[in-house]
């Protein structure tokens, strides 16, 4: 018998090398993996070695995070406001409805969920692989070893700035999309002639609260650390090629995608209620 | 001079590097050799603190680097170039930009201080009016020339090379070696190369250390080398038809 593969436990004997060892595995691995993730944002929110190189580098993320992004923001937002308001327009057809409800409905559906949950999560597939390939390339290439040599914190440097462009822009893309959300919805339900510009600008004035553009921006930012944290770790911790590399785009997106929705349900209760 | 005592590296279980002690002096290019496998970069990283070693200690002068906290490490971190096997120079910035990358974080130069240094650095490893183009403009050797000037921009103590003639044509390969060489005694270094290459061996082998499958089995300089008794040894040396014609020509 071997002692070291078992265990007492409430006086039976049971092999610990069979009980249940890949959900085990799996379970250790989960663990390593959440640990990394935040030694890893340790190290990206210590004391910068030079702020001013850093202000460079986050001055370029903005272009490249946030300006970027402007486009295709605008673009799903415009054609999101125009569907919304045409479903709406033909899920509301009984004259008991007011026709204005066209237009709030798509304010209000642009600015609690569309602007920016689904914007965060065409983002995470946009910016989240951009990060996860770049940082990851930099890894297999051994550029980030290159920085660690010249004694370099290369977390901070290579994802510090990646987190302050995208806190700070990401709310503006979504007050973007917001606007160009409503103008597509105002533009499809005119032209479609489901509701007059009268009745539209009237909806969309109609009961508003501030309080609603205050909740879509912290979710926002919430969901803005969400994509670039998990996307630069997996980008970060990338080993072998080219294929791991794709494979880490991959995951970046899918893990981001899945967090934006569980944090979406949490931020709601909790923001809402 | 590095000094590494008793050093012991595994992965997932797995012993990489077993017992390894040597000194590397100032001043010399040393040689750390042996075939693909054998553990030589795994060796280097340790020396440079990019992989964390089980046992052992890893001298600079006379501080014990692998026990020192991420302020010590960085310290010293500034006292070393580095030139990866694959350049590694960072793809989003143009030549000139690459080889400013440390002065940029680690002094306070003017910026005309930093591009006469840059200029300088360049200069030096023989390349001209490159200074706008990106690495993937440049060819191989190029883009181990800068890798070089960026490794030295801060006048390093100490410079690592990690198999600098892989996937260059001989005559590159020699031009490359003479060049480390050279800035090794010009700027009074303690270089430390890993090779496969004989000719290197050759060329620039001040002191050499063989190792296989993890140990280090012989110790010299590229006159011993050709001499040894050491059976693995002679078959990595004599391992092409030319040099073993050779061999048998000199008995």
């Amino acid at each position: 018998m071997h002692i070291g593969s078992k265990n007492l436990i409430n006086g039976n004997t049971i092999n610990i090398s069979n009980f249940k060892a890949p959900k085990n595995k799996r379970m250790i691995k989960f663990l390593t993996q959440f640990g990394l993730y935040f030694l890893l944002l340790k190290k990206v929110f210590s004391k910068p070695e030079k702020p001013s190189l850093y202000f460079k580098q986050t001055m370029s993320e903005f272009v490249n995070l946030g300006l970027n992004s402007i486009g295709i923001i605008a673009i799903i937002c415009f054609f999101m406001g125009a569907v919304i308001t045409l479903q709406t327009a033909y899920n509301t057809e009984n004259p008991i409805y007011p026709k204005y409800l066209i237009g709030l409905g798509c304010r209000d559906s642009m600015i609690l969920e569309f602007s920016s949950t689904i914007a965060a999560l065409i983002l995470a597939g946009k910016v989240g692989s951009n990060i996860a390939a770049e940082i990851g390339t930099m890894r297999v290439t051994e550029q980030i070893d290159a920085l660690e040599i010249m004694g370099v914190n290369s977390a901070s440097y290579l994802i510090l700035p990646k987190i302050i462009a995208t806190l700070l822009f990401n709310p503006i893309l979504t007050l973007i999309g917001i606007i160009v959300g409503i103008f597509g919805g105002w533009i499809a339900g005119t032209f479609a002639g489901v509701i007059t510009s009268e009745n539209f600008i009237y909806g969309i004035q109609y009961a508003f609260i501030p309080y609603y553009i205050v909740y879509s921006l912290i979710k926002t930012v919430f969901f803005a650390f969400i994509i670039t944290t998990v996307s630069s770790f997996q980008g970060y911790y990338v080993a072998g090629g080219s294929l791991e590399v794709g494979r880490a785009s991959t995951k970046a997106v899918v893990y981001s995608s899945v967090l934006i929705l569980l944090f979406n349900v949490i931020l709601t209760q909790i923001l809402l209620s | 001079m590095i000094r590494v005592i008793n050093l012991n590296k595994s992965f997932n279980g797995k012993a990489v590097l077993e017992n390894i002690s040597v000194t590397f002096e100032t001043g010399k290019t040393n040689l750390i050799i042996g075939r693909s496998g054998s553990g030589k970069t795994v060796l280097l990283k340790s020396i440079v603190g990019l992989h964390e070693i089980e046992s052992g200690e890893i001298w600079y002068e006379d501080t014990l680097f692998n026990t020192l906290d991420f302020k010590g490490k960085k310290m010293i971190r500034t006292e070393m170039g580095m030139l990866f096997q694959g350049s590694a120079l960072f793809d989003s910035l143009t030549v000139e930009q690459n080889v400013m990358f440390p002065l940029d974080m680690f002094t306070d130069q003017t910026s005309e201080e930093k591009i006469e240094r840059v200029n300088f650095c360049l200069n030096r490893v023989n390349i001209i009016n490159a200074n706008n183009l990106f690495p993937s403009e440049l060819s191989g050797g190029m883009k181990k020339r800068v890798a070089i000037a960026r490794a030295i921009a801060l006048n390093p103590k100490y410079l690592f090379c990690d198999e600098p003639n892989s996937g260059l044509d001989p005559i590159t390969a020699i031009l490359i070696d003479a060049l480390i060489k050279e800035l090794t005694e010009e700027y009074s270094m303690t270089t430390i190369v890993n090779t496969h290459d004989m000719n290197s061996v050759m060329e620039i082998g001040e002191k050499i250390i063989f190792i296989s499958d993890g140990v280090k089995c012989w110790e010299g300089n590229k006159n011993d080398i050709l001499n040894s008794d050491c059976e693995i040894l002679n078959d990595f040396v004599f391992a092409n038809s030319l040099a073993k014609k050779l061999r048998s020509a000199n008995k």
